[in-house]
């Protein structure tokens, strides 16, 4: 188990020496994205509009913070569960796309997504928002206000910290753990 | 006939919501920090270390705990001899829920099912509050409250067994629903199991398993019993904290049982996430 510092945006050389159970700590721009401002990227993609953001290395963090308290950048602001968004993954993937952060399972198209193109998935401690929000130091929403705590908001993090979940060579920290820690009847 | 004032009932409620979303309760942190201390695997510890410095930081700068406030579920005992002045016991916790959320800068989560926008802008601010109401003798209100996050409700799972299946039935049931969860709803997790009653009646009953203080024993010994086993196997499972591996997957397993039809075994498994953000008042 490893452990980087990294600043966006991601490089393939960034992605490929990461392997399952490594510790990352991200630093620069990341942006948020949750299921409808998901729909909304690839839609724009089908329809070969311009995107938002740069999507090339780009790091997405599924997130829906809670309203920032007067003077603050950002609410708690700790990931959502990913399976929500893997069927948008792959595409953003495929158009450049680096790193996720959520938390919980992916399906095989999204690891797939991430050994052919070279991405990677990185978990964050769900229920900790509080801390989490400590490393956003800049937060401005970019893109569909209208979504409320859904809109694509521009974060700039200090040594934002998240493990590899799933790396470029298709291992998958949540069953490498739990096949250690299984105790069969 | 016992008087409360509708304004009283909006404080204390309001006050009591607030207070839940920033600061874990006793019991919760607690239990995390058992787990803590006999987790194995390294990296889990570092999550669940991760997990009670924010706890700590929630509380001292009242910051709320998870980004997902959750849906306001209420359970209400409402004694015969009280009555509440000045509007109805609904409205109150209505409003004590819609002016938490705004004041404490909470996140509003509640959306229409099919096209999911955010409702707030036509029936309130995070409302309506999910209420269960109950009439009891006596001449006080007691509120049990709780912020519901999405993602370990999202693998809550009820069905209706055979009879013959029996307790072995139950227990795969509860297994397989935590097997499948895995890391998706925060583990280290508190599971609820309804069983019996009617359909509604065991997922009910899941649900208010979940407001009992974690680490308590059940009041049946049958039940007692079947809580440690089943805590025993489940943390077999090898999950970890958020999934990532380890000894500690479930912080404790509350039982609710009720009565049933000849023909049914219903069952119910609500899925509470670390965050166990739970209170309660009596007034």
């Amino acid at each position: 188990m490893a452990e980087y510092h990294l600043t966006t945006p991601l490089s393939d050389e960034d992605v490929s020496k990461l392997k399952a159970g490594d510790i990352v700590y991200l630093n620069s721009t990341i942006y948020t994205a949750r299921d409808a401002a998901h729909k909304r990227l690839v839609d724009l993609i089908d329809n070969g509009k311009e995107l938002p953001f740069d999507l090339q290395g780009s790091v997405i963090y599924f997130v829906g913070p809670t309203p920032p308290k007067p003077g603050e950048p950002i609410g708690s602001a700790g990931p959502t569960t990913s399976y929500r968004m893997d069927s948008y993954s792959p595409i953003l993937i495929s158009h450049g796309q680096k790193g996720m952060i959520g938390k919980g399972k992916r399906n095989e198209a999204v690891k797939e997504a991430c050994k052919k193109y070279k991405a990677v998935y990185f978990g964050a401690t769900g229920g900790a928002g509080a801390l989490i929000a400590k490393a956003i130091k800049e937060a401005e929403v970019i893109a569909y206000p209208e979504l409320g705590p859904e809109a694509i908001r521009k974060l700039k993090v200090e040594e934002f910290p998240v493990t590899v979940i799933n790396d470029t060579y298709g291992n998958d920290l949540y069953e490498i753990g739990r096949a250690k820690y299984e105790v069969k009847e | 006939m016992r008087e409360i004032a509708y304004e009283d009932l909006v404080k204390s409620v309001k006050a009591m919501v607030m207070h839940t979303a920033s600061h874990l309760p006793e019991d919760a942190l607690k239990a995390i920090e058992e787990a803590y201390n006999n987790e194995e695997s390294e990296v889990a510890k570092s999550v669940l270390k991760q997990i009670l410095d924010n706890a700590h930081l929630a509380s001292s700068e009242d910051r709320p705990l998870c980004q997902d406030t959750g849906l306001a579920v209420y359970f209400v005992k409402v004694g015969e001899d009280v009555k509440v002045v000045g509007g109805s016991i609904r409205d109150a916790i209505n409003q004590a829920t819609e002016e938490a959320y705004k004041d404490g800068y909470l996140r509003a989560s509640t959306c229409e099912c099919f096209d999911r926008h955010n409702l707030k802008d036509e029936v309130g601010y995070n409302l309506p509050a999910v209420i269960h109401f109950d009439i009891v003798e006596g001449d006080k209100i007691e509120i049990e409250y709780a912020a519901k996050g999405g993602g370990s409700e999202n693998v809550s799972r009820a069905t209706v067994l055979a009879p013959a299946q029996g307790k072995e039935g139950i227990k795969n049931f509860v297994k397989q629903v935590i097997s499948d969860a895995g890391p998706n709803p925060c583990p280290p997790i508190i599971v609820g199991v309804g069983i019996g009653g009617t359909f509604e009646v065991a997922a009910k009953s899941s649900k208010h398993a979940l407001f009992r203080e974690a680490g308590t024993p059940n009041e049946n010994p049958v039940l007692d019993e079947f809580e440690k086993e089943l805590k025993k196997e489940l943390n077999n499972l090898g999950i970890g904290a958020m999934g990532m591996g380890g000894t500690q997957t479930v912080l404790a397993v509350h039982i609710e049982k009720n009565p049933c039809h000849i023909a049914s075994l219903p069952v119910s498994v609500n899925v509470q996430c670390h965050s166990s953000r739970h209170s309660h008042i009596t007034l």
